[in-house]
């Protein structure tokens, strides 16, 4: 835009706001004196050209599938395909969700989900005194190569894409995974699937740390070597700062933060000697998506720019494909209520569009029920339907970032990328996220966040409908209640299946890999290779990571408050 | 009161309880102090102090377990701010880190420091005469940075731990000042990463300037230690035991028990006889007595006087 | 003379690490004049029923969001029996259906908070469940 036409609009805003505005804001005063996004920026009252001078076409959105990707990964977005509606689910035994997972198939799903139980995600066996009350719980517990077998009876794993949610022990349950597919005669090269394999995360949100920073993430980094060299067709991490999200930190810190941590792997890998465009094109984030529409739309595109512009700055890769940044997305879980429970529905939907139209590649839509207990089944579909209401019905999916060229959004992720650059620069001048995170400047930075929302909210500045504004009389609420005994039943199955599993197999086979993987961990090798023996054997989970826990000592995270 | 007996046969629970007793100045907290008294006086008291960051709990657990390992029964009490404007504290439990909490012959209790500064190495001193009577065999004390209040803690201690750690560089500079003179153990924590050795060489140059006016027998040693990796625990429980043994040989352990008393015996006299002043100054002379002072007819040496005279002679 | 504090320990239990709410209500409990022992997450029955001991804390407070509640809470109970330390009060909060919120009300938990609530609230209630002796 010329000169002359931002001062013909200059001279014409003022004129509107001598002439209407004063006199209105004279009788009528704003809702509220200032106007504010999760993030505190604050968010003015109208935007015009004004407020993105210097705007520059080319340098700030480019096309879909070009540089700097602020407008999609590629070039034809949900024109071409839909995002994948992926949901996550499934807990209980491995026989249960083999069952759930032929079903998933037989209806013409080709993506697999596995989430684990906490012992499992934690490197303990179902026999350890930790797991008591958590067995099978909030996943499938896996023990030994055996339940894995279970899990995919009957499922070619040639034919599917399974993603793992798996972060600690990732290495163990890769090297499990593709030894059944050796087991069934399918060449590790083949598999298709994800391990999110983002440790860095754990320490900040989630908890499911086993090993220090350090050697987990050397852990982390042999599995991209492992991976890059030997499974083409496998994203070996998913960094995810969905989590950070759910422990409290606004949208510029989701983005900064998640970013943080994939500069922090990447610098990890480079160091192991691998080359940048060899693994950075499989490199694929998670994010959530909140309440804040514009602030979240702006988010996501801010983050594909964000990535472009450091990798190219930092690294300068060779292959365009290096830059681009995919990531799937969940509505946020924190902002479900307990109370009018129906209402996220509507919450779920409006979060849904923001993830739309930012341009993410896959969408989990929450359940209605998940802040009262695990979803039923009929709430469940809802968040599926919705999805799907929203790519059939609405036609937001036939134009590419429809929202791009907007005053406010424009400006509003010019503003995230600023602030989120500036948190990565500070984090950078720590040392990095592994040091950042070890002085607990980040978890603090959340912390803070969150108790100043919660402050909010009690105050009445932030109204949350149902919760302390349009508040009823608590209405009956019907839920399916997962059958307790019937747990207590699956954990002394799962016992019985380990206890089998031990006795049966070559004792001094397991010993003698044990033995060699303890090896290669002081050597620094990479654990991969001799994890797989050690799989091969029958040793457990809690084995291997017993071994790794010996040698690099169990963390135990600073109560950071 | 059962409680009293009931610790002093071992129940925990009954500690625990005398302990908040005392902490929170209740009104048996001498009579309880009084009773226990004569079982105490046979632990070593060991304060362990440094700057944040430097590690001192992770190697506060290390310590304990070998301590455990030998046999010994060991008390911790960890100490963390109260805010001033509300008075609530985060009791950050940082030593509860490893399986050793869960041993029968280990006690933990955080305490925060609830107003002044005095008032917490008075309740601190207190609750380790507390811990002593229960038969810890070793007390750890732990603060949670450099302060002044570290320094008046480690007053009560028969060895003082000083940590420290290279990763930030200017420690001994900054350190020069207060702590080289209290340690009688110096750790080099964390000495995995960067100028460990340089560090210790220059503690071990400071000790050496400073040993000409210090009249003891004991050169402090200075361990490099990785609580990470566990190095240096064994050589720390070593010295801390040498220590112990060395005041007992050299006896300067009964100097040390005897300045305790007299502080004990200093400060509750100070604290009671202040507090019983203090109440008689305005009856006995009204709240004019300010005014006086401030009008320059009276000084707050006479009207000290006057009181003392009329009160205490 | 010192006044007396109320003293409460928060911990999560078993492997569950979503630990947001637990220190939110950690800082407000705090900023209410309270003690507040936090022993994170990751933790045993029996070390929590440990600390609480040692610590002699008035109220317990629990955080389960994993689904495994009808587990930590009962057996924590009964330690506390054991202990004899039933004085101890216990509450709890996360997300727990009601119809066991009511079994557990039943077994001696005192007070089960669900999402959505205050950290007023929360402190209102432990005022009144440890009486209005301490400040």
């Amino acid at each position: 835009m010329n000169r002359s036409n931002l001062e013909k609009i200059s001279k014409g805003k003022k004129e509107w706001e001598e002439k209407q505005l004063k006199n209105l804001l004279k009788k009528a005063p704003e809702r509220k004196s200032v106007f504010k996004n999760s993030s505190g920026i604050e968010v003015g009252r109208v935007y015009t050209p004004l407020e993105i001078q210097g705007f520059d076409y080319l340098t700030k959105l480019g096309f879909p599938g070009s540089y700097p990707y602020t407008r999609g990964p590629y070039a034809t977005m949900y024109r071409g395909r839909l995002w994948t509606m992926r949901q996550y689910a499934g807990f209980g035994t491995a026989e249960e969700t083999n069952k759930h997972f032929k079903y998933l198939l037989s209806q013409g799903q080709t993506g697999l989900s596995v989430a684990f139980d906490l012992p499992t995600q934690i490197g303990y066996d179902s026999d350890h005194p930790l797991a008591r009350g958590e067995v099978g719980r909030v996943g499938v517990a896996v023990d030994s190569l055996k339940d894995m077998e279970i899990l995919f009876q009957g499922i070619p794993l040639d034919k599917v894409s399974t993603s793992m949610t798996i972060n600690a022990p990732a290495n163990v349950l890769l090297a499990m995974y593709l030894t059944l597919g050796e087991m069934q005669g399918i060449n590790r090269s083949l598999l298709r699937g994800t391990v999110q394999n983002d440790i860095l995360k754990e320490y900040i949100a989630r908890g499911t740390y086993i090993f220090p920073p350090t050697p987990s993430l050397k852990i982390a980094v042999d599995v991209f070597e492992f991976c890059s060299k030997e499974m083409p067709k496998w994203n070996f991490i998913s960094v995810s700062g969905y989590h950070m999200r759910e422990a409290g930190a606004n949208a510029v810190q989701e983005l900064a933060f998640t970013l943080a941590d994939g500069l922090a792997y990447i610098n990890a890998a480079l160091e192991r000697g691998l080359k940048i465009d060899d693994f950075a094109p499989r490199i694929s984030f998670f994010f959530a998506c909140h309440n804040n529409f514009f602030e979240e739309i702006a988010k996501f595109r801010a983050a594909r720019r964000l990535w472009a512009e450091i990798l190219k700055e930092k690294y300068s890769p060779k292959k365009e494909r290096s830059l681009l940044m995919r990531f799937h997305t969940q509505t946020s879980g924190c902002t479900l209520t307990a109370q009018q429970p129906m209402n996220n529905i509507i919450r779920v939907a409006y979060q849904a569009l923001a993830a739309v139209l930012g341009g993410t590649q896959s969408l989990h839509t929450n359940s209605m029920d998940e802040a009262l207990c695990l979803p039923s089944k009929q709430s469940v579909k809802i968040a599926l339907r919705t999805q799907q209401i929203l790519a059939y019905e609405t036609g937001v999916s036939d134009t590419i970032d429809p929202l791009g060229g907007s005053y406010y959004l424009e400006w509003l992720t010019d503003e995230l990328e600023e602030k989120a650059r500036k948190y990565i620069d500070e984090i950078e001048e720590m040392g990095g996220m592994a040091k950042a995170i070890e002085k607990g400047f980040i978890q603090k930075e959340i912390l803070e966040t969150a108790y100043h929302y919660q402050k909010e909210i009690e105050k009445g500045e932030t109204v949350v409908v149902g919760v302390n504004k349009f508040k009823e009389e608590r209405e009956e609420i019907k839920i399916e209640i997962f059958n307790v005994s019937k747990l207590e039943e699956t954990a002394k199955m799962q016992i019985k299946k380990l206890q089998i599993v031990k006795r049966e197999r070559n004792k001094s086979k397991v010993e003698e890999a044990l033995c060699k993987l303890g090896k290669a961990a002081e050597k620094n090798e990479n654990l991969v290779p001799p994890i797989i023996e050690a799989v091969k054997a029958y040793a457990t989970l809690g084995e291997i990571c017993g071994v790794l826990r010996n040698i690099y000592g169990e963390y135990r995270a600073p109560n950071i408050l | 009161m059962g409680l009293v007996e009931d610790m002093l046969k071992g129940d925990k629970r009954a500690l625990s309880r005398v302990i908040t007793l005392v902490e929170n100045n209740s009104q048996n907290c001498e009579e309880i102090l009084s009773k226990l008294y004569p079982h105490t006086g046979n632990s070593q008291i060991i304060g362990v102090t440094g700057p944040p960051g430097s590690g001192k709990s992770t190697l506060i657990n290390h310590l304990v377990r070998e301590f455990v390992r030998k046999g010994y029964k060991v008390g911790v009490l960890a100490i963390d701010p109260s805010s001033e404007f509300t008075g609530g504290a985060l009791l950050g439990d940082r030593i509860r880190m490893l399986e050793v909490s869960l041993d029968s012959n280990v006690f933990i209790r955080s305490m925060g420091t609830r107003g002044t500064l005095g008032g917490i190495s008075r309740k601190t001193k207190e609750v380790v005469r507390v811990l002593e009577a229960f038969g810890k065999d070793k007390i750890i004390i732990e603060t949670i940075g450099a302060g002044q209040s570290d320094i008046e803690i480690t007053r009560t201690a028969h060895t003082v731990i000083v940590v420290l750690t290279p990763e930030t560089g200017d420690d001994v500079q900054v350190l020069k000042a207060g702590i080289m003179e209290i340690g009688d153990i110096y750790v080099v924590n964390k000495a995995d990463i960067g100028n460990a050795e340089f560090m210790v060489e220059e503690i071990k140059a400071l000790i050496a300037s400073k040993s000409s006016n210090v009249s003891k027998e004991w050169t402090a040693p200075v361990i490099k230690a990785s609580a990470k990796k566990k190095e240096g625990i064994r050589e720390l429980v070593e010295q801390v035991e040498k220590h112990w043994n060395y005041l007992k040989v050299s006896g300067e352990i009964n100097k040390l028990e005897e300045r305790r008393v007299k502080n004990e015996v200093v400060d509750t006299l100070n604290r009671k006889i202040s507090n019983y002043l203090l109440s008689k100054l305005e009856s006995e002379f009204g709240k004019e007595i300010f005014d006086e002072i401030l009008k320059r007819k009276e000084s707050p040496y006479s009207v000290v006087n006057r009181l003392i005279k009329k009160f205490l002679c | 003379m010192m006044a007396e504090k109320i003293r409460v320990l928060l911990a999560k239990p078993g492997l569950d690490g979503h630990d947001r709410g637990i220190k939110v209500v950690a800082r407000a409990l705090r900023d209410s004049g309270m003690e507040v022992i936090y022993l994170g997450i990751r933790n045993t029955p029996e070390q929590i029923v440990e600390t609480a001991i040692q610590e002699d804390v008035d109220v317990i407070g629990l955080s389960i969001l994993s689904g495994s509640h009808m587990y930590h809470f009962p057996r924590i109970l009964q330690l506390l029996k054991e202990r004899k330390a039933e004085d101890i009060v216990v509450i709890g909060g996360g997300i727990i259906p009601q119809e066991d919120k009511e079994k557990l009300e039943k077994m001696g938990v005192k007070a089960i908070f669900g999402p959505g609530t205050s950290t007023q609230e929360i402190i209102k209630k432990i005022k009144e469940l440890i009486g209005n002796k301490k400040n």
